[in-house]
């Protein structure tokens, strides 16, 4: 590591906020394993030691939408589920973002059907679209990583003056 | 005597007034009777102690899209006692959608009703909760019917906004 060494010479370094912020940000990626079917035996193997999402600091699969950025839609959505997944999706905290994993969740894949959602962007911002059906625990890794990448260009001003339009509070006199 | 002679002639005696045909397929009997007979008909078929068809396995129907009675109501029964399946099939016409429930008799018909009325938009009286199962309560059409398209009406089903 470079750090250190650079730490044992002038005990200090120069940087911006932003590239700090982003650094913290990407490298502890809290998902939030919306496990729908199948793809979510997948994202369970992705946890395990053999494949490690530890490795990229985003082992801790929170279940509760309050502590998480990143949203793992992991399985087929139906137009009766959709209003779930976007219930769960507003009570995360920004930053977030969304990773579609699978066919299904990307395009309704082979559910060409009444009552599967041809895709989670007709409801929800997705920032990376993984295919497979399932996909391997490795390709969730590889969009794990794409992730980071964006991330790790943000900056803190992407994620300010977001009106809190989420859940208004109705107040009768 | 063997279970399905026994089915035929109990039913021929106790309940003289039932008109019924049977067709037996792969050595699978099936009764096939008139929509008002269907509760006396499920009851006497549960109550009697030699028959003892006590599971409703499924209810479900057929939509045969252009033929003269649109529907046909399915059930499968079984019975423990002589582990034996039967199927019961009642003709539904499109004008007058509505068969009596049998849901008094097994109580598990409840459920399969409803999923038979949420599919195919057949009506069940003195069905105890009628809602829809699947789909949701403001959908307004019945999915599984032949004039239904595969991919759906688009709007019928709300999604959320972005």
């Amino acid at each position: 590591m470079g750090l250190e060494a650079k730490l044992n010479q002038d005990s200090f370094f120069t940087t911006t906020i932003d590239a700090i912020a982003a650094w913290a940000r990407k490298n502890s990626v809290w998902p939030m394993p919306m496990g729908i079917s199948c793809c979510a035996i997948e994202m369970m193997a992705v946890g395990d030691p053999k494949y490690d999402i530890a490795r990229f600091g985003s082992e801790v699969m929170r279940f509760t939408p309050r502590q998480c950025d990143l949203m793992i839609v992991a399985g087929t959505v139906t137009y009766k589920m959709a209003h779930v997944v976007k219930k769960i999706y507003d009570q995360m905290p920004d930053p977030k973002w969304v990773i579609a994993m699978g066919a299904c969740t990307s395009s309704g894949g082979m559910y060409r059907s009444y009552n599967v959602v041809q895709g989670i962007d007709q409801f929800l911002p997705v920032d990376v679209y993984l295919a497979g059906c399932p996909p391997r625990p490795d390709n969730l890794l590889n969009a794990l990583i794409m992730i980071q990448d964006k991330i790790g260009k943000s900056k803190a001003r992407d994620f300010q003056d977001e009106p809190l339009t989420e859940y208004p509070i109705h107040i009768k006199n | 005597m063997e279970i399905k002679e026994l089915l035929t002639q109990k039913i021929k005696d106790k309940l003289p007034d039932v008109q019924f045909t049977t067709v037996e397929f792969r050595s699978e009997l099936s009764i096939i009777i008139n929509k008002k007979d269907i509760v006396k008909l499920c009851l006497f078929l549960k109550d009697d102690p030699d028959l003892a068809f006590n599971f409703c396995e499924d209810v479900t129907a057929i939509d045969w899209a252009r033929r003269n009675q649109r529907f046909t109501v399915v059930y499968h029964i079984f019975s423990m006692k002589n582990k034996f399946r039967l199927r019961l099939k009642c003709d539904v016409e499109e004008d007058d959608c509505k068969i009596d429930s049998v849901s008094s008799v097994w109580k598990t018909a409840d459920w399969e009703e409803r999923e038979t009325y949420d599919m195919y938009g057949i009506h069940f009286n003195n069905h105890p909760d009628l809602r829809r199962m699947f789909m949701p309560e403001e959908f307004e059409f019945y999915p599984l019917r032949k004039d239904f398209p595969l991919m759906g009406i688009p709007g019928s089903l709300p999604l959320p906004k972005k």
